[in-house]
């Protein structure tokens, strides 16, 4: 008994291997990998190769990149805006995410139509929206000031903050959308039977729901890290003048001609976004849940 | 922590006798949108008793147990153990044992955290708990499996761990919603074995829902059959099998043959009737009349092939044609078709004698104390 159920489980952990390839599903997908690689990977690598090959053979734009205190400023304000943007979204979206799962499917879908409008909406409308709201004479201040709570408008765009709540209000939906589809894989039973047990509705959400999220929470945060990593046109418009980002530092450069500098730029970006991504993807269970997503 | 379960919950021994719970079901209703998913059961369940609930799918089995669970609300009756009503008690403090069909262990939490789980909710500290998830083990024999995962084990060994958390933190009552759906025959009647001998050590009261007749009739003290949300018969297997009261339960308990047939009068305690034109005797039932249409049912094993002639009072005969003979293992199975175009059915242990072709003229008998009125 014991034996025959080791052997079994062994004969399931062994992948699969690949052995023929059928031809036919390759050449559905090769007309999209062919107009990737001609116009996505070949510009890409010219790009990039600018950075080690313009004018001749050199490093000299990485160590120029190590040593240039502009560069590590932006890259933390980068990598700290990126980092507080995810947990921003995730912590907002972590509740709706479970009230889509949760709610009768008529309410259910009209919370996802709400999710998903941003989505139909370009990132910059959406920021000059935000400019609209948070302007010193937007909406907010003139609320604020009008009911009397504040006296001097406050100044709340072009500051990191109006940074901050565009880029959560404009990435939400890709925190919501890969917690709900872990979330409703759930198998309701399991809640059932972690009440049954003895367990409360908190208990349930801390023993049951929240860990068997977390792959969700992971993939969730992975997606909204990396496109905040990119960020250019919503920080450009409500972010404060210190406040650049490595995507509008690499704009600069451009506008400067200083193509090699800027290619180093990208590929330092490129590169810790491939980082995350490499290590993200060695949990099992973020494989498992972004399929969920695709799916 | 914990603090709402302490009256009923032993913390040291977890296995000494306690009684099982007494429930009561009065009146009870569920609608869905209107749809009556059942419809007006009351049943008293024993302490310490084996009740199945048997019955098709939508028959409100499954509902009546979630209800008892607390995960439905009845839309009206009353659900009470040992005589408290309980309705308006969330699942989480009724202190229920439940195992699901498809076993729902956590799956991200070993087989000794999930037999733990219901101990942590109640606050036992972890040397405690380790020492009941061992004994717990024990009784599943499946000791030395602690720290494997769910996704490693078989669906069987699943199922005992199953059991195992549902058992742990000593429930008075278990409730099982086709525990063994899942599983294959071979392993199905193992664990029937082992449910049967852990309700018959812990001697608390099981509640066990299936579709499945023969494991009703092998496993309860008592089966509730019920159909399109009522009861339709309520009794202990025998009972259930020789004395059904309804042809919904004579055909989903066993196999039985239906003759529909008009009264023509009583004779020596038995009713007398004229199944299309054969006169058929049958144990009386409540009051039937001359003239009245009735239906009677006898159980396809009573029939037997009338070779030798026999002139018993008692006895009932037909003549038919063999439409197919089917060899079935322990059994032959024949599909006869009687006089008047009645078809029939008849099962004889295989290898009483040679089996007979289709299309031969035969005669049947059977005892008119084997005949009921359905």
């Amino acid at each position: 008994m014991t034996t025959l159920a080791g052997t079994s489980i062994a004969a399931a952990g062994r992948r699969p291997r690949l052995q023929a390839v059928p031809i036919g599903p390759l050449l559905l997908v090769a007309p999209l990998v062919l107009y990737l690689l001609a116009f996505y990977a070949l510009p890409v690598a010219a790009m990039l190769s600018r950075s080690v090959t313009d004018p001749h053979w050199t490093l000299a734009n990485y160590t120029r990149l190590s040593a240039d205190p502009v560069f590590l400023r932006v890259l933390t304000t980068t990598l700290t805006t990126a980092a507080i943007v995810t947990a921003g979204t995730i912590v907002l979206g972590y509740p709706v995410a479970l009230a889509m799962v949760r709610l009768r499917p008529a309410v259910a879908n009209i919370v996802l139509a709400v999710v998903l409008l941003p989505f139909w909406t370009s990132v910059l409308v959406r920021s000059y929206a935000w400019m609209v709201l948070l302007g010193r004479h937007g909406l907010i201040n003139e609320a604020l000031t009008a009911t009397g709570i504040i006296e001097t408008p406050l100044r709340l765009l072009n500051t990191p903050l109006a940074t901050h709540i565009a880029m959560i209000h404009i990435l939400l939906p890709y925190a919501i959308l890969p917690l709900a589809s872990v979330l409703r894989q759930i198998d309701g039973a399991l809640l059932r039977a972690a009440a049954g047990l003895g367990a409360n509705r908190w208990r349930v959400f801390r023993q049951v729901v929240l860990p068997l999220s977390l792959p969700g929470v992971a993939a969730g945060m992975l997606l909204v890290f990396v496109l905040s990593l990119g960020f250019y046109i919503t920080p450009a418009l409500v972010g404060g003048p210190r406040d650049t980002m490595l995507s509008m530092l690499i704009a600069q450069q451009v506008d400067l001609l200083n193509w090699p500098y800027a290619a180093a730029l990208s590929a330092t970006l490129l590169a810790v976004a491939l980082v995350l991504i490499g290590l993200t993807l060695r949990l099992p269970a973020l494989r498992q849940a972004l399929r969920g997503v695709a799916r | 922590m914990g603090a709402w379960l302490e009256p009923v919950l032993p913390r040291g021994d977890a296995f000494n006798g306690v009684a099982g719970a007494a429930v009561s079901l009065v009146g009870l209703e569920k609608r869905f949108e209107n749809i009556g998913a059942v419809r007006g059961v009351s049943l008293d369940i024993r302490s310490g008793e084996f009740l199945t609930l048997l019955g098709p799918s939508g028959s409100g089995k499954t509902t009546t147990l979630m209800m008892i669970a607390g995960f439905e609300q009845p839309t009206a009756g009353d659900i009470a153990i040992d005589g408290c009503s309980v309705v308006t008690i969330p699942p989480y403090r009724r202190n229920i044992g439940m195992v699901f069909q498809n076993y729902a262990l956590f799956p991200h939490l070993t087989v000794a955290e999930n037999i733990g789980f219901p101990l942590k909710q109640r606050g036992i500290d972890r040397a405690d708990r380790a020492r009941q998830v061992a004994e717990s083990l024990a009784m599943v024999r499946l000791s030395g499996y602690e720290a494997r995962y769910p996704r490693q084990l078989s669906g069987g060994q699943q199922q005992r761990v199953a059991l195992a958390r549902a058992m742990v933190f000593r429930p008075r009552l278990l409730l099982m919603d086709e525990p063994l759906g899942a599983l294959d025959k071979q392993l199905r009647e193992s664990l029937q074995i082992e449910i049967r001998r852990l309700h018959a050590e812990l001697g608390i009261t099981f509640i066990y829902v299936t579709h499945d007749q023969e494991e009703a009739l092998t496993m309860s003290d008592r089966i509730a059959v019920m159909n399109e949300g009522i009861l339709a018969q309520l009794g202990a297997p025998e009972d259930l099998y020789n004395r059904p009261i309804s042809r919904f339960v004579a055909s989903f308990i066993g196999e039985s043959n239906f003759l529909p047939g008009i009264v023509r009068g009583t004779e020596h305690g038995f009713v007398v009737a004229d199944c299309a034109g054969t006169i058929v005797r049958s144990v009386a039932s409540g009051n039937p009349r001359q003239g009245d249409e009735i239906l009677l049912s006898v159980r396809p094993e009573r029939l037997r092939f009338a070779d030798v002639a026999s002139d018993k009072a008692a006895e009932n005969r037909i003549s038919a044609t063999i439409t197919d003979a089917v060899f079935a293992g322990e059994r032959c199975r024949y599909l006869l078709q009687g006089h008047g175009g009645i078809p029939l059915v008849l099962k004889e242990p295989s290898g009483l004698a040679a089996r007979r072709a289709p299309g031969k003229i035969v005669e049947i008998a059977w005892a008119a104390s084997d005949t009921i009125v359905v």
